[in-house]
């Protein structure tokens, strides 16, 4: 029943044989052991299993493992290099950006693809930017002045914004 | 207490460096060798007789491990899942509930079946395999029709569907509405909520036939009630089960309650001998997770033509769902605060439980208290409607204004100060500002209103007396453990468990600045029953700083008696002479006499200890508290409704809360901006829904269930007011669920102030376009 | 939640889609970008017995100005249409739309013809589609889009038939596409899209039936010269919308007027 699958994530090529119906976010979690990346629905409304695909911004659950195929995966365990944050994880952190926890992977994923676009994006454009994602705890207020200060630092050149 | 160098600062929380990096440990991260997966079979019937249940396809299926049944459980579980007093001690019909549906089902999604596989794909193809044959039976979803003579019963062997009806009595009532001057009446709608945490529910278990020992991960926020519960039911020591809950991905009350599933995969694992997870899909999570509010309101309000308040007298119809929920009759707390921030002459509310054909209610978010205020609060504002008084006005015209401040049901508010957090609202606001804008609007057709909530809440559960009673036996209070290494380092350990709530952080902050050590010498560990106190008692009801963060400042104060004791030997000085402060005890007179509590906890494992001392540096303490806390606030909203379309755009929101004093106030700032949103949610998006006629869910997917995205919420203006507590050493109160008490009854009251000049006088809940157009159409006509 | 199973293959160009359908027979679908497909795969509504997957068949990815049409190759992802000049210049409501489709990552893997052999009634493309009498084509044949779509979730589709072009005619004059919704990414409980053409306006709907609706009479009482406001009283006749959790049939016949007439007065 399995079929070849050959991707890079987080840099690491890897190939493995996998069912069809396997969803890339269980490939990720399970296969991969990349837990970082959450699974909070199953319509695709939730945001939590974001993650980058060629440097764009895809929900992982709604998509088959075998569709990223050839691929390059970037993970929130990947965004960073290793011991290191993304300026998005730092301003989530410094902002209080999360509560729980458990969307922040998603809408970091969200953000660095909204980032890797627009250097400075207003308020209305994080919103739109980050509108497939569901935060229940934080109201999304410290979310959104976590994006804007990471955008901040990013054009003060702090990182370069992934595939940007 | 000051606001030290700790206490009272915005410090980066210690949770977020696994959590902003994917290294959090959410319950669907944890795994073991030879892990099986359990998928739920569930009924499709919101009432069905079960004739027969055929599991021949499923067991055939390769990699499936087993198919479980009502008559497998049997012989590992016993007795009933547990229905506490709460607020509604009289019930009158509680009906029996074992984990999973033997004869008869009663809710669409009640587990029927459990399929044991290899993975969790094929778990989930066999569950799809297990043929069950049902008899549909009539089904009630109303829950005024379920309370009416004739209706069909929910439970087919049940006497009635009614599983309490009780009334409060606070005062002369009908003295109170003799003197009325004016009265009014609202129907006040509750629409029931799906709780919603981000992460849904999961369980993993793994017991040991060897030495019968149980280890049970589940994402909970009361891992010991868990722990004895279910020790309970699978007849095992509850010293041989372990509980542990990790990363709790939210929560907001739906993960207090034990549910059907904690039981079943325990025992799945005990019937297999092999450790078992499950992990809800949201589609279950919205189905069998249990439903917040929940509840219509009738209500009448009386008072004098100057704007005086007499009475308030109501009934709270509270749609148990199809078995009480363990913490259900809880809501019932709507009534005791139905009176807010006011003085009245007499309030009498009765409360009628009653069963539906619908998963249970049970806790959500505030619990009783938001219902309560909202109800409280769009009274007050019809009664200042039909006097022509300002809102703002007639609230502080009625205000408690004395404090310890006794409500008409015996509940002592601790400490208050409702004008100042109204004044400075109303100044934040600029309520002058938008009441000039609103009347130049409303000249031009356009549809704006300002509305307010002054909201009090009852939390910090609670001293031991009252909670005792309404759990069944086990008093409310909180336990905590501090011990000091040898090396300096402290492990702090409390019974209660954050989801989200940053207590690593804030308790961490606490303990250090108590002890007098570094931020990060403090480890706070909670979550596990095998560690710390013997019992915990969760997290809900803003109780964890109040009564949790109060037994480590116990303990501490234990630590520093015993260290004091300890430094005074070593110091060769009397206990008395000794000062303490930045962490070292001096000898008063000469502070080159000196010893760092630190180097007190070293010589505490050493042999020179004064006579009768043991060796260690640790303590535990419970903390019981004499009272609950009372936080309080006042929040303004504007809106403007689109009066084509029925649209409502929120145009300011400020919210000035006072929880006595604060710790963190980052942290506390997060909880009150979550908090609003989601009571905003509530007062203008999500409604569970189920049809009437078929008692089908309707909303059963994050695609129908309208959790709102960041564009549908409003930044709001926030401020904070001081007033502490004088119950408690620390002064503090809760804030997790005050945005949620307030804003709604904030929301819904601008949206009613907007559409007044159409003669609408009430909406209820969600003030969808669709709802407020019909709204808009009949008043037209 | 987990789909069934099902066989997988792929397919690098529009000859070997077709083939593959063929050979796994009737209970074959396609998957382009998945986006509305894979849910219903998940809470196993749909339970093909093999995918063929179509991402891979480059030659349909295209935005192709040629005289006055525009033809949009099938493959083409929202994000695309909403980011490409040709559409832009060519057909502005197209991308107006494409932006307003879903989210940032639904957009990122949607596709232009997923929507139109879906045939969700929600769907935003089949409106622009019907109004401006666009043109399918598929691997066999060329249907005009008035008939493409059947009925709910339904299209003239054959089971081994693929969906490669929409031709739309090319506008680039005033339009505009109002989507009502109660969340910024929800499907449109209405939605209303207007378009001048030289010939006049062109008027259509969103979700106010089985499939997409043209505002026929809207059109003529503005060609009569009637107001927007008149004219937009029209939007309603003959609508059959559906009522359900997200709203009422009457309010959304109520929405089908006001969102039109506001259609109008923005793109004007």
């Amino acid at each position: 029943m399995g079929q070849t699958l050959r991707v890079t994530v987080n840099g690491e090529a890897r190939t493995d044989e996998v069912e069809p119906r396997l969803l890339l976010v269980h490939y990720l979690r399970e296969t991969c052991g990349l837990t970082g990346t959450h699974v909070g629905c199953d319509t695709s409304q939730c945001g939590a299993c974001t993650v980058l695909l060629d440097g764009a911004a895809v929900k992982s659950c709604n998509m088959l493992a075998l569709q990223a195929d050839g691929a390059e995966i970037t993970t929130i365990e990947g965004l960073a290099p290793e011991g290191g944050l993304h300026p998005l994880q730092t301003a989530f952190w410094e902002n209080h950006g999360l509560q729980c926890g458990y969307c922040t992977p998603g809408f970091i994923m969200a953000a660095a693809a909204l980032l890797a676009e627009n250097h400075d994006p207003s308020d209305e454009e994080i919103g739109r930017g980050l509108e497939g994602n569901l935060c229940r705890c934080t109201g999304y207020v410290n979310i959104r002045k976590a994006v804007r200060a990471a955008a901040q630092a990013m054009r003060e050149g702090a990182t370069a914004p992934i595939g940007g | 207490m000051a606001v030290t160098q700790l206490i009272g600062a915005r410090v980066q929380r210690r949770e977020d460096p696994r959590l902003i990096t994917g290294h959090g440990r959410f319950i669907e991260d944890h795994t073991l060798p030879g892990l099986t997966h359990l998928a739920v079979v569930r009924s499709p019937h919101p009432h069905a007789r079960i004739l027969g249940i055929d599991s021949a396809a499923a067991r055939a299926l390769p990699g499936v491990l087993a198919v479980f049944t009502a008559a497998d459980f049997h012989k590992v579980l016993s007795g009933s899942m547990p229905v506490t007093p709460s607020f509604a001690p009289e019930k009158k019909y509680v009906p029996e509930r074992f984990p999973i549906a033997e004869r008869e089902v009663c809710f669409q999604g009640e587990p029927v079946a459990v399929v044991v596989a290899q993975d969790r794909y094929l778990a989930a193809d066999a569950a799809d395999l297990v043929q069950v044959t049902y008899e549909p039976l009539p089904a009630v979803v109303d829950p005024e029709v379920a309370m009416s003579p004739g209706s069909p019963l929910v439970h087919s062997d049940g006497p009635d569907n009614i599983g309490w009806d009780m009334t409060y009595a606070g005062g002369d009532i009908e003295a109170a509405f003799g003197r009325a001057e004016v009265v009014v009446k609202e129907r006040i709608l509750q629409q029931r909520l799906a709780p919603t945490a981000m992460e849904p529910r999961g369980v993993m278990a793994s017991y040991s036939p060897y030495d019968e020992q149980l280890t049970l991960w589940l994402s909970s926020q009361n891992p010991h009630f868990i722990r004895l519960f279910v020790s309970g039911a699978m007849g095992i020591p509850e010293s041989r089960v372990r509980v542990v809950s990790p990363d709790v991905g939210g929560g907001f009350g739906s993960k207090i309650s034990p549910y059907p599933e904690d039981y079943l995969v325990p025992a799945a694992s005990k019937l297999l001998q092999r450790p078992v997870r499950w992990i809800e899909t949201r589609t279950e999570s919205v189905m069998t997770t249990i439903h917040g509010r929940g509840q219509v309101f009738t209500a009448e309000a009386a008072a004098l033509r100057d704007g005086t308040l007499l009475g308030l007298r109501l009934t709270q119809v509270l749609d148990l769902g199809a078995y009480h929920g363990t913490f259900g009759a809880f809501q019932a707390c709507a009534c005791l605060m139905s009176g807010g921030v006011y003085r009245w002459e007499a309030i009498s509310a009765r409360t009628v439980g009653v069963l539906t054909n619908k998963v249970p209610t049970d806790p959500y978010r505030g619990a009783g208290r938001p219902e309560g205020t909202h109800l409280c609060e769009r009274m007050v504002d019809r009664v200042a409607d039909e006097l022509g008084m300002d809102p703002a006005e007639l609230r502080r015209k009625n205000f408690a204004r004395e404090f310890p401040f006794q409500n008409n049901f015996g509940l002592t508010y601790d400490s208050g100060n409702y004008d100042g957090t109204l004044d400075r609202a109303l100044e934040l606001s600029d309520y002058q500002g938008w009441r000039r804008r609103q009347a130049s609007a409303r000249e031009e057709g356009r549809l704006i209103g300002v509305g307010l909530s002054t909201w009090v809440e009852i939390c910090g559960l609670g001293p031991s007396a009252p909670t005792a009673a309404a759990t069944g036996g086990i008093a409310l209070v909180e336990a905590a453990q501090i011990r000091f290494l040898p090396s300096g380092s402290v492990a702090a350990y409390v019974g209660t468990h954050a989801h989200g709530q940053g207590h690593d952080t804030t308790f961490s902050q606490l303990v250090a600045e108590t002890l007098g050590v570094p931020l990060e010498a403090v480890d706070l560990r909670h979550g596990d029953t095998a560690e710390g106190p013997s019992f915990g008692y969760g997290t809900y009801g803003s109780r964890s700083l109040a009564v949790g963060g109060m037994a480590l400042y116990t303990a501490s104060q234990e630590i520093l008696a015993k260290a004091r004791k300890l430094a005074a030997h070593l110091l060769e000085a009397a206990p008395d002479d000794l000062e303490f402060t930045e962490g070292a005890f001096t000898v008063r007179g000469n502070p080159q006499a000196k010893k760092t509590i630190q180097e007190v906890a070293l010589a505490s494992y050493g042999g020179s200890l004064p006579q009768g001392m043991e060796q260690g540096l640790e303590a535990v303490s419970h903390f019981d508290p004499p009272n609950f806390v009372w936080p309080f606030g006042a929040h303004v909203c504007v809106v403007e409704v689109d009066r084509e379309t029925g649209a409502v755009e929120i145009l300011s929101y400020t919210g000035v809360d006072d929880c006595g004093n604060v710790i963190n106030p980052m942290i506390v700032e997060g909880q009150v901006q979550g908090g609003i949103a989601q009571s905003i949610a509530q007062a203008l998006f999500e409604e569970v829904v189920y049809d009437g006629e078929s008692g089908q869910l309707l909303t059963g997917t994050m695609l129908d269930y309208l959790v709102p995205t960041m564009n549908e919420l409003p930044t709001p203006k926030l401020d904070r007011t001081v007033t502490p507590s004088p119950t408690n050493a620390l002064g503090v109160k809760g804030i997790g669920e005050a945005g949620t008490i307030a804003a709604s009854a904030a929301v819904i009251n601008a949206v009613c102030d907007a559409l007044r000049p159409l003669g609408i006088h009430h909406v209820d809940m969600p003030a969808s376009p669709d709802r407020l157009w019909r709204l808009m159409q009949e008043a037209g006509r | 939640m987990i789909p069934a199973a099902f066989k997988y293959s792929k397919a690098g160009s529009v000859r070997e889609a077709v083939a593959q359908l063929r050979e796994a027979g009737p209970e074959a679908k396609v998957i382009a970008g998945g986006q509305s497909l894979i849910p219903l795969l998940r809470l196993r509504l749909s339970q093909p017995t093999h995918l063929v997957d179509v991402n891979g068949v480059r030659e349909l990815d295209y935005v192709h100005p040629e005289g006055d049409v525009l033809r949009v190759g099938a493959l083409t992802r929202h994000s695309t249409l909403a980011r490409s000049e040709l559409v832009q210049r060519h057909l502005p409501l197209l991308a107006e739309m494409a932006a307003q489709v879903g989210d940032p990552q639904i957009r990122a893997r949607g596709t232009l013809g997923g929507v139109f052999a879906h045939a969700d009634a929600a769907g935003d493309y089949p409106t622009l589609a019907v109004m401006l009498d666009a043109t399918i084509v598929t691997d066999r044949r060329r249907v005009a889009a008035r008939d493409f779509f059947q009925h709910l979730f339904t299209t003239v589709l054959a089971e081994d038939e693929l969906v490669c072009e929409v031709v739309f005619p090319m506008a680039p004059g005033p339009h505009r596409y109002l989507k009502f919704r109660r969340r910024l990414y929800d499907w449109a409980i209405v939605g209303a899209a207007v378009q001048k053409l030289d010939s006049g306006w062109r008027v259509g709907l969103t979700h106010v039936g089985p499939t997409a609706v043209r505002a026929a009479a809207v059109e003529a009482r503005l060609l009569a010269g009637a107001t927007f406001q008149e004219a937009a009283g029209a939007a309603a006749e003959e609508l059959d919308p559906p009522s359900d959790v997200r709203a009422s049939a009457d309010y959304r016949r109520h929405l089908a007027r006001v969102l039109t007439r506001r259609a109008l007065e923005q793109a004007a």
